[in-house]
């Protein structure tokens, strides 16, 4: 900036202020349109009884979070969100590790792999989803059909059971594996990414002055890469939990929130109860329960990022 | 004995990328097998599913083309991603560079501020700004999409342009000015020819995120003929309870994959906008 001033004189300086301000303006008018307002909006809602019906806003204070939290659906909800989010990130975090270290190798064709294991983030989420949806089909599942298949299933004494089908999306705790694996699936090509980033960014050199002192594999792996990568794994992580801690696409398109709302979670109940349901209020208020979570989420991206120029 | 090490390290290098490679895109195999199976095999429980056990058929395909909305998607989809653009780079490009170049102070915190619009996701967003767009009477209309989907685009492609400004030297633009060019000038026609590939990038991305786009569609348009493709395949190929399995699964490979391959080129740096952006 200094040097700039000293060659063009201060006038332009102004200038580039000016001009600077007026180069923002479209930004910063549009966000807080379109994302300050509605959030305040989405606050006010939460504290009226606005309906779809009569949409007026007519504050009553905190009574639709006293009738939201006394809702069991409710309280289904938002232990799925957590549940949801933490094992699928969990798993995605350890997956992406192995996906990526073995992406680290040199080998040919791996252009094609690549494109094939970027493909669940590449596709539109719903399409995506909706090919799972034909693979847990109640009666035609390519998965129940290995399990017949082998002989896991559907004759007496049977492992997984004499019935034909395993009814993925029916039983509620195969629904709920449903759900983390479809997150899983999406998610992983996003982490590997991140995590092929960090890999990459260790210095080969420190690597090989502990093969040169006689450091085994695995303690180059405990003591060299994870720690070094530890604030990018962080990252994956972290927005991995942002990404299905909000997400609705993969429950609406896979169970509807079924079988009765057992893995119902706050996105799509939201949904439910504020755009089908009509209850504004209630609405507004399911959805910012995910707030307080974002927010502590956030702050630990800032902290990290404050404490790493690494990433 | 080394010979025999490699081989085994091979092996299992080529068996972790095969297993890996399997579960991500089976569900698009499950796609294509479906798309071109008859009714009746694809029907048939006791028949293997993994496999054509009748010939093909493009029935499924013609079924989608001609009678149902699909194409009908596939232009609202690229019209709504075509207006997204044009707004995002109309507004993200001059703001990242003014950041990138004029920002102090205020720089940073902008910079956060922009972060911390991931705080403010569209499952908290879609109540109020349903609101909104039938206030502005655009319920049902694709202008809401076009107005809307920048509140995901415009956030994520200014992080990621500033990041593409500050690698370029500023004294490529202090000799220009020193040339004759006014400040603005240099910026127009220095630095932008130079950021092309950044550019480039946003489009990209803004096109492909508004494309994936589900909760703000799904809310706001139910009228079929308005719908884009990644509400219109699930919501519309169901009648009643019955699902299309052929022409569904036909739309969403249609659908995902062109979009999945221009994506991948890019992926690189939507990945180092996105840990850069969230870290420096």
């Amino acid at each position: 900036m200094r040097g700039e001033t000293s060659i063009t004189g201060s006038g332009i300086r102004d200038r580039a202020d000016l001009l600077a301000r007026f180069m923002i303006a479209p930004a910063v008018l549009y966000i807080t349109a379109m994302i300050g307002f509605p959030f305040i909006f989405a606050i006010l809602y939460s504290l009226s009884d606005a309906t779809t019906g009569d949409p007026s806003l007519h504050l009553i204070g905190f009574g639709n979070f006293r009738a939201v939290l006394a809702d069991p659906v409710f309280r289904i909800s938002l232990k799925n969100t957590f549940i949801f989010a933490f094992v699928s990130q969990t798993l995605v975090i350890v997956l992406s590790r192995i996906l990526a270290t073995a992406l680290m190798a040199e080998f040919r064709g791996k252009w094609i792999i690549r494109f094939l294991v970027m493909l669940p983030w590449t596709a539109p989420i719903s399409l995506g989803t909706i090919g799972w949806l034909w693979m847990f089909d109640s009666i035609f599942s390519p998965i129940d059909w290995i399990f017949r298949y082998t002989g896991l299933l559907g004759t007496p004494g049977a492992l997984l059971g004499p019935m034909q089908n395993l009814y993925w999306l029916g039983e509620p705790a195969l629904a709920m594996i449903s759900v983390i694996t479809v997150h899983i699936w999406r998610l992983l090509p996003l982490a590997t990414v991140i995590q092929l980033a960090g890999l990459s960014s260790i210095p080969r050199d420190l690597l090989e002055a502990a093969e040169v002192d006689g450091a085994r594999a695995w303690r180059r792996t405990l003591e060299i890469t994870i720690p070094l990568t530890l604030p990018i794994i962080s990252i994956a992580f972290l927005f991995g939990l942002v990404f299905t801690f909000t997400d609705m696409t993969v429950v609406y398109v896979l169970t509807r929130g079924g079988p009765i709302h057992m893995t119902q979670v706050l996105s799509t109940w939201t949904f439910f109860k504020g755009i089908e349901g009509g209850d504004l209020a209630q609405g507004a208020a399911v959805s910012l329960f995910m707030f307080p979570v974002l927010a502590g989420i956030a702050a630990l991206v800032l902290r990290l990022a404050r404490r790493s120029e690494v990433v | 004995m080394t010979g025999a090490r490699t081989v085994v390290r091979r092996g299992g290098l080529y068996s972790i990328l095969s297993i890996f490679a399997i579960f991500s895109t089976f569900p698009f195999y499950w796609m294509v097998i479906a798309t071109f199976k008859r009714d009746h095999d694809l029907f048939s429980p006791t028949n293997n599913p993994f496999l054509f056990n009748e010939p093909p058929t493009m029935d499924h395909l013609r079924l989608l083309i001609f009678e149902t909305h699909f194409l009908t998607y596939l232009l609202n989809t690229f019209l709504v991603g075509i207006a997204v653009v044009a707004i995002t780079l109309a507004v993200a490009v001059p703001a990242a560079y003014s950041l990138a170049r004029w920002a102090r102070g205020w720089g940073e915190m902008f910079g956060i501020g922009i972060f911390l619009t991931y705080l403010v996701p569209p499952t908290i967003l879609f109540i109020p700004l349903s609101r909104f767009a039938s206030v502005l009477g655009l319920q049902e209309s694709l202008w809401s999409l076009i107005l809307i989907y920048p509140t995901f685009t415009i956030p994520f492609c200014t992080w990621l342009l500033m990041g593409f400004f500050k690698t370029i030297p500023r004294d490529i633009e202090e000799q220009a000015m020193i040339d004759g060019l006014s400040r603005l000038g240099a910026m127009v026609k220095v630095v932008l020819p130079l950021a092309v590939s950044g550019i480039l990038t946003i489009i990209v991305f803004a096109f492909t995120l508004s494309m994936h786009e589900f909760i703000y569609a799904l809310t706001f348009i139910s009228v079929s003929a308005h719908k884009t493709v990644s509400i219109g395949v699930p919501t519309e190929l169901v009648r009643g309870d019955v699902f299309q399995w052929g022409p569904l699964m036909a739309g969403a490979l249609l659908a995902s994959i062109p979009v999945a391959v221009v994506y991948t080129f890019f992926l690189d740096r939507f990945i180092a906008g996105f840990t850069m952006g969230a870290v420096k």
